[in-house]
């Protein structure tokens, strides 16, 4: 036994071997701000739809969202680029060390923000630290059948990758880690490196601007990377020194 | 046993006084005192019981009632959303942890610096500690999204091998809520022990079985008293590090957060003295309650212990203005664009007015009442003093979680917060402190006679020619 040949798929440490650090470069001057990736993102990954009072309140639960802004007054008034936000996937993540029951963790091998729905116990004191507030709560159990049933119908087209929430727990953007880990499924079966453009995010996948790129940044290559080091590259708040793993690039060009 | 005579500390008050005013120096025979608290706690009228009654419905409905819906349906059923993600739950628990200040303040520290007009409101005080500490521990959990698992929060070996994380404030604040609670409990059962051998002496019936266990065979031997004495020592002392800690330890939940309004480094000492400000002025309410409603408890709360509770209430709510104004002053004069933005929303936002009512009733309501002697020596008015300062302490946690979370570095998320259940679960916080300590009062007396009765050993009048001088002698 001990000398069989061991197939890469059966290998246990596998996934350990396999290592990307991942980003993502939104383009604000490609952006139309026409939702699309907010609507593929819901489908994706089993966001529930909240309904309108609850979303005019402020708990939308939405991982992605477009701000946008206007700037002057009446009648001279100048839109600014439609700035679409999501968990920005940070280094130093504020809302890391905050969480009493370690349900918000750190993946060093990816260098992404996981977090652990079935530990968290909704002190929200994450999504109080999080500057980009990226992080949504579960404030009901919208995605129960028997408290809306005007929804049932929307049960069937549930993600079988993703975990349906319950009411009381906190989740966030995940950089659609369930396609990163079919990718390097893939690839691990192929016995190959993840090309670059191999994992798709929702997002991006359903952006018909093409204003969203992920990929690698460990790997200067990439599309991501050589975005990243452009003259229109910006981070989000960046004086906090969370250093974030989302790009944004607008201005010039 | 060594006594020194040495001038007492009140003495240097006007010559026309009475100095049979005081307590100390109007003694009566043991077991007369002891009868009258006794009989206090005997004492019950139908006044009582509807209170109780009144009380009691309020605990069921809007404390058991309105959390059980809590737990059903979600935190939906409270005003919280992005980004007000704490609401009033986490302003009740500052509140109470604050209230719960007072006592061991009182009771540690005034014992401590053997300040003689303590004596016989000590225990009033310690019992607001731990009913107060109920309250803030019931209102982190109806915070929580998922109480049934809260016990995560505790450090015990499980199947999972999964420890708490001590990085986290709330951990820290965790501990230190809980260790606050086991001292202060511990801090109220030690003088507590004499009274109870006390009521066990002369009681029937269950009362007699329910002081029996309490009082754990206490019989006034020496040993045992000099036991007693070095316990109660050991816990004044050590409860003090614990109580300055426990506050600032609940400030840094928000002090340790990359928020504006939030990130300060003044907030451990600020959050403490704000905790004494509300504190105080609570034990000031309590104190004329229980004067005003129980029987012969005007011999033992008079006027002035009012005045001495008077005094440091104002000495405390200069010493928040203190702080307060250094809280303002660097995040205003630093002029980073979010705390601009933020003391702009407090001030002139919607809400803007409770920052004023705040101002008025911790600064401006006491530091113009409490000035005046005879202000501070009317009961009644020093409870609605004690009122307004509570109103002002609360709003004040108010202004600093929920206001200051509607403010932060995404303005495409701001949100006003509109508090909706969680105004019952206060209520019921409320009505569950005031139907403990109902409760408490006729079971515990609430006056520590013992204290009295030492400290009336103590105190006598000296006559030198014509004039009598009132002396107390220290027992140690």
């Amino acid at each position: 036994m001990a000398n069989e040949v061991q197939s890469p798929v059966n290998n246990s440490n596998a996934a350990q071997q396999v290592q990307g650090k991942w980003g993502m470069v939104v383009d604000q001057d490609l952006c139309t701000g026409c939702q699309a990736c907010v609507a593929a993102c819901s489908m994706e990954n089993n966001v529930p739809f909240v309904g309108e009072v609850d979303d005019a309140y402020g708990r939308s639960q939405q991982w992605i969202r477009i701000e946008r802004f206007w700037q002057g007054s009446y009648p001279d008034v100048k839109m600014t680029p439609f700035q679409p936000v999501m968990c920005q996937q940070c280094h130093n993540a504020p809302c890391e060390p905050v969480c009493p029951v370690y349900a918000s963790v750190h993946s060093l091998s990816e260098d992404l923000n996981l977090q652990v729905y079935n530990r968290c116990v909704g002190t929200r004191y994450c999504a109080n630290n999080c500057p980009y507030q990226a992080r949504v709560f579960n404030w009901r159990d919208y995605m129960d059948p028997r408290q809306r049933p005007e929804l049932v119908t929307l049960s069937n087209q549930w993600n079988p990758d993703v975990t349906v929430r319950r009411r009381g727990v906190m989740e966030k953007c995940t950089f659609c880690i369930q396609r990163i880990r079919h990718a390097e499924d893939t690839a691990e079966s192929e016995n190959r490196d993840i090309r670059d453009g191999e994992v798709v995010p929702a997002c991006a996948q359903a952006c018909p601007a093409n204003a969203i790129t992920f990929g690698r940044i460990d790997d200067p290559t990439t599309k991501v990377s050589q975005a990243a080091v452009t003259s229109r590259a910006s981070h989000l708040l960046e004086d906090l020194g969370t250093i974030p793993h989302v790009t944004y690039l607008a201005g010039g060009a | 046993m060594s006594a020194i005579a040495k001038p007492f500390i009140g003495s240097h008050t006007t010559e026309q006084e009475d100095p049979h005013e005081h307590l100390m120096h109007d003694p009566l025979p043991r077991g007369e005192m002891n009868a009258m608290v006794l009989e206090s706690m005997h004492t019950t009228t139908w006044k009582y019981w509807t209170l109780a009654g009144i009380l009691a419905f309020l605990v069921v409905t809007c404390l058991v009632y309105a959390w059980y819906i809590l737990i059903m349906q979600g935190l939906g059923v409270t005003g919280d959303n992005r980004p007000v993600y704490w609401g009033i739950f986490l302003v009740n628990v500052v509140f109470w942890i604050g209230i719960s200040h007072a006592g061991t303040f009182i009771s540690a520290i005034l014992r401590v610096l053997k300040i003689e007009s303590r004596r016989p409101f000590t225990r009033a005080a310690e019992l607001m500690t731990t009913f107060g500490l109920v309250q803030a521990g019931l209102s982190v959990f109806m915070h929580m999204g998922r109480v049934w698992l809260s016990y995560w929060l505790i450090p015990i070996p499980n199947e999972r091998t999964i420890w708490p994380d001590f990085h986290s404030p709330l951990m820290w604040d965790f501990m230190a809520i809980n260790t606050y609670l086991l001292c202060s409990t511990m801090y109220l059962f030690l003088p507590l022990i004499p009274d109870l051998a006390m009521a066990r002496d002369r009681s029937t019936g269950w009362r007699k079985t329910f002081y029996k266990v309490l009082a754990i065979g206490f019989r006034g031997t020496e040993g045992e008293w000099k036991n007693l004495k070095t316990a109660m020592n050991i816990f004044a002392f050590a409860i003090i590090p614990v109580m300055f800690s426990v506050h600032t330890i609940v400030s840094w939940d928000f002090a340790m957060a990359t928020r504006p309004g939030w990130s300060s480094t003044v907030f451990g000492p600020y959050f403490v003295i704000g905790a004494l400000h509300s504190g105080m002025a609570a034990v000031a309410v309590v104190l004329f309650m229980i004067r005003s409603t129980m029987k012969n408890m005007k011999y033992f709360i008079r006027p002035e212990h009012f005045d001495t509770l008077a005094k440091l209430s104002l000495m405390v709510s200069m010493a928040w203005a203190y702080f307060y104004f250094n809280d303002y002053l660097v995040p205003w004069y630093g002029g980073d664009k979010w705390e601009k933005i933020l003391q702009d929303f407090t001030q002139r936002g919607p809400i803007g007015w409770l920052w004023y009512f705040m101002l008025f009733c911790n600064i401006v309501v006491p530091w113009s009442i409490l000035w005046n002697k005879k202000w501070r020596r009317t009961p009644w008015l020093m409870a609605i003093v004690g009122l307004l300062i509570n109103i002002g302490m609360w709003i004040e946690r108010y202004v600093i979680i929920p206001e200051a979370l509607t403010i932060n570095r995404m303005p495409f998320t701001w949100q006003i917060y509109v508090p909706k259940l969680e105004i019952f679960l206060t209520i019921g916080t409320f009505a569950l402190f005031f139907l403990l300590y109902l409760l408490a009062s006729r079971l515990i007396p609430l006056i520590p006679v013992w204290e009295v009765q030492e400290g009336q050993e103590g105190h006598i009048l000296r006559k030198i020619g014509k004039a009598q001088i009132p002396t107390v002698s220290e027992i140690d």
